[in-house]
């Protein structure tokens, strides 16, 4: 719901903090709510906080099932169409 | 961006919009509600209704934490920084919102009062350690997306002893929320789009009850416009197959957990109200938090003598039915006249994400030209 | 009798005092040893009250505004050459040749030297670089607590070219909107050095004058109907405002509108609009459509319009909604913006 953003970690700082970046702009952010996170992972950022870690190889799955359905769509209109 | 421009993909929402189509049954009528302010928002800045066929509706529910405080606590808010000469900090989305004595957070600060728009929780405890002469308020305001980071502030103020900071709660809970709508008899829903970013912390878990105990599907559904396409054919798709299940399409940020760090910091600083009081929704029991009494010394409302004086919203507003799906925006009598995004009178107007605010600013060009 | 010392003016660690708004002395020290010494020409070499413009014949034009910007010095620019840009693009877009300025300081008490020097160093700069004198000016100091450390206000006189009319009422259904560059550079600079709001970006003003990149646009496209420069409110605003003078409607496509990605990535994580992110160097462009082309090119053949491009097209729209067509493929309106954008979480 609120604003969140997914945005690559490029350092981690002490005292939970990190630095991201999201198209070029880098901002530091607390990763006090989240565990294990590692230079070069995406993290879902809220508020300055990371909420979640962004996994990748779900998105790309997601990405490539909407290309799918889309196709499988497509393919039946243009069969139905005289 | 990676991750986010890939979800707005033109050539993609086409091909979805044609999914959509194809499963969406003519003789008959969909009605899912998306709970969260955000999606709104998506929906109505990318269009997402022009991709829609007409018999898909989507209602837009009471997921904007600024459209559901009450003005009463915005008058608490103003009153801590004008009578107790706090620094009031407060993210940006509340200084609009009108409160009593024709006084916004926006206003007060143009008076004088010491009001600051931060970003994130941790300004507030920067605020707080740079200024030790001053007491530091933080007008706390979402849903469980935006609570671990207070619980985070909260616990951090702590460690270092900072005894200039408090905060003004107002946590509110999603699930009680949905069940206070699908409670109230009014048209029926079809199903729900859940929240995105509250679901990365609470998981899809808290969900089951409502699709098991009121026979509505749940998606739950990323941020970008074709998650919330994708979720709407997962829907229809539920719907023509006579189920109601929890289904996830935003999977590459949520799970069934969630986030169990998040929710234990919140669980250890939080606990919850017996009832909290919902603009347009009335008073909802177990649907909003409280400091626990080991943490009270950070509850402004404990340090400073603002008693909660609850503020009627006005006769002609319908907000309280908009929120809850039963009218649509164009319904109201005072949509577009009295009340527009420049003097919002009631709280859909207020936030860009209400209903009436998300329509109005921009989709009222699809009313039939005058 | 030796001549009596006057301390110099200190420069370094220096404030603005009360007294140097008050007429004597110390004013007369502050504009030779700081504002003369940055800011000379024979104009203001005659120490009179005003300037004398003999030559001054046609269609003329003056134009006036105020800058309060806050932080004062941000990356690509600050206040100083701000002004300078923005009286020189406003004359610009009238179809004007920007030929004098006259400038207003408003100091506050305190305010630090160091830093007003910097600022009329860069006012001086800016005015050479774009070949448009200060030819007269004034100041006044007030109080402590009563200004944002400096106000200026830049007048600009100019005369328009012969056979140009461009003016917000001109817009008529069918015709081409074209946008000069990349949009939201400006507003998001100032935002990376706010309190409570900073970050590193690579983000940086677009603050420049526009009068010779206007003057190639106007020697190829004459017929050019409308320019305006997109600044407070950003394009959004200055579309609705075009579209209300000129009781017309527009249909822009979303995908035409370039944003430099960093710009993207800044209001995105701040929950801002591009389109109503202020600009300082961009103008809206509005000709017949059969002039489109060869005005973009015009326009990219100087380096401040690099990136121009076609944005959409006038069309008769009695309500004067400016409809997008998004990324997306759905529609939406760019509204009037609502009081000042505000960054937000939800």
């Amino acid at each position: 719901m609120c604003l969140a953003i997914p945005a690559r970690v490029v350092e981690t700082r002490d005292g939970d903090r990190a630095v991201v970046d999201l198209g070029g702009v880098r901002k530091e952010i607390s990763l006090a709510l989240i565990d294990g996170v590692a230079t070069g992972d995406y993290v879902i950022v809220h508020v300055g906080y990371a909420l979640q870690r962004l996994d990748t190889a779900e998105a790309e799955r997601t990405l490539a099932w909407f290309a799918e359905i889309g196709a499988q769509a497509e393919a039946q209109a243009t069969e139905a169409t005289p | 961006m990676r991750y986010i421009d890939e979800f707005r993909n033109g050539e993609l929402a086409k091909g979805l919009a044609a999914a959509i189509r194809s499963i969406a049954d003519p003789a008959r009528q969909y009605r899912f509600m998306e709970f969260c302010g955000g999606h709104t928002h998506a929906i109505s800045r990318y269009g997402v209704v022009d991709l829609l066929p007409p018999n898909v509706r989507m209602i837009h529910g009471p997921g904007c934490p600024v459209c559901v405080l009450p003005i009463g606590r915005i008058d608490q808010a103003i009153r801590l920084a004008t009578q107790h000469d706090v620094i009031l900090t407060t993210y940006a989305d509340t200084m609009r919102v009108p409160a009593s004595e024709r006084l916004s957070l926006l206003r007060a600060k143009g008076l004088g009062a010491d009001i600051r728009m931060i970003y994130s929780t941790l300004d507030a405890l920067a605020i707080a350690r740079e200024n030790p002469d001053r007491e530091v308020v933080f007008f706390a305001i979402g849903f469980e997306t935006t609570t671990p980071p207070t619980a985070a502030a909260i616990l951090a103020a702590r460690a270092e002893g900072l005894c200039n900071f408090t905060i003004l709660c107002n946590h509110v809970l999603t699930p009680a929320a949905m069940h206070a709508i699908l409670s109230v008899p009014g048209e029926a829903l079809d199903g729900f789009v859940g929240p995105a970013h509250v679901s990365t912390v609470i998981g899809s878990a808290p969900y089951e009850p409502f699709a098991r105990d009121y026979g509505k599907p749940v998606v739950i559904a990323g941020f970008e416009p074709l998650d919330v396409m994708q979720a709407i054919y997962m829907l229809i798709k539920q719907v023509n197959e006579g189920r109601a299940a929890v289904e996830n399409e935003f999977t590459r940020a949520v799970t069934r957990e969630g986030n169990r760090k998040a929710q234990a910091l919140v669980s250890k600083v939080f606990e919850l109200r017996e009832s909290f009081e919902w603009r347009g929704l009335g008073s909802i029991p177990s649907s909003a938090l409280r400091l626990r009494p080991e943490f009270r010394a950070f509850d402004a409302e404990q340090r400073f003598e603002v008693p909660y004086r609850s503020v009627a919203d006005v006769k002609a507003c319908a907000c309280g039915d908009i929120l809850r799906g039963i009218k649509r925006p164009t319904d109201c009598a005072i949509f577009g006249t009295a009340c527009t995004p420049e003097n919002p009178v009631g709280s859909c107007m207020v936030s860009s994400e209400g209903a009436c605010a998300a329509y109005y600013t921009y989709g009222r060009f699809r009313e039939v030209a005058a | 009798m030796s001549a009596q010392y006057v301390r110099p003016l200190d420069l370094k660690r220096g404030r603005v005092d009360l007294s140097h708004g008050a007429g004597g002395r110390a004013m007369a020290q502050l504009i030779k040893d700081l504002f003369a010494r940055e800011l000379h020409n024979e104009y203001l070499a005659q120490g009179d009250d005003g300037a004398r413009l003999d030559n001054l014949a046609g269609r003329i034009v003056v134009s006036t505004d105020a800058h309060v910007v806050s932080p004062l010095f941000f990356p690509g620019g600050d206040i100083g050459s701000l002004s300078v840009n923005g009286t020189i693009n406003d004359l610009a877009v009238m179809g004007a040749r920007p030929l004098y300025l006259a400038v207003s300081f408003i100091l506050e008490e305190g305010f630090s030297l160091a830093e007003l020097a910097r600022i009329v160093a860069s006012m001086a700069a800016a005015s050479r670089a774009a070949g448009v004198p200060v030819v007269t000016g004034d100041t006044k100091v007030v109080e402590r607590g009563k200004g944002d450390g400096v106000y200026i206000t830049t007048t600009g006189v100019g005369v328009v070219r012969e056979g140009i009319d461009c003016s917000g009422s001109r817009a008529r259904p069918g015709d081409a909107i074209l946008l000069s560059g990349t949009i939201g550079d400006h507003g998001m600079a100032i935002m990376s050095v706010r309190e409570n709001l900073s970050f590193d970006a690579p983000i940086v003003s677009d603050s420049a004058p526009l009068h010779e990149m206007i003057a190639m646009l106007l020697d190829e496209v004459p017929e050019v109907r409308v320019m305006r420069d997109a600044t407070r409110g950003g394009l959004g605003t200055t579309l609705n405002e075009i579209a209300r003078q000129s009781g017309v409607g527009m249909v822009i496509d979303e995908s035409s509108i370039p944003v430099r990605p960093p710009v993207q990535a800044a209001c995105e994580l701040l929950g801002l609009d591009p389109l109503y992110v202020a600009n300082e160097g961009k103008i809206v462009v509005i000709c017949p459509p059969e002039s489109a082309e060869r005005a973009v090119a015009a326009m990219r053949s100087h380096p401040l319009g690099a990136d121009a491009a076609r944005i959409g097209e006038v069309r008769a729209d009695e309500r004067n909604f400016i409809q997008m067509r998004t990324a997306l493929g759905g529609g939406r309106i760019v509204d009037w913006l609502s009081g000042e954008q505000l960054p937000r979480i939800c």
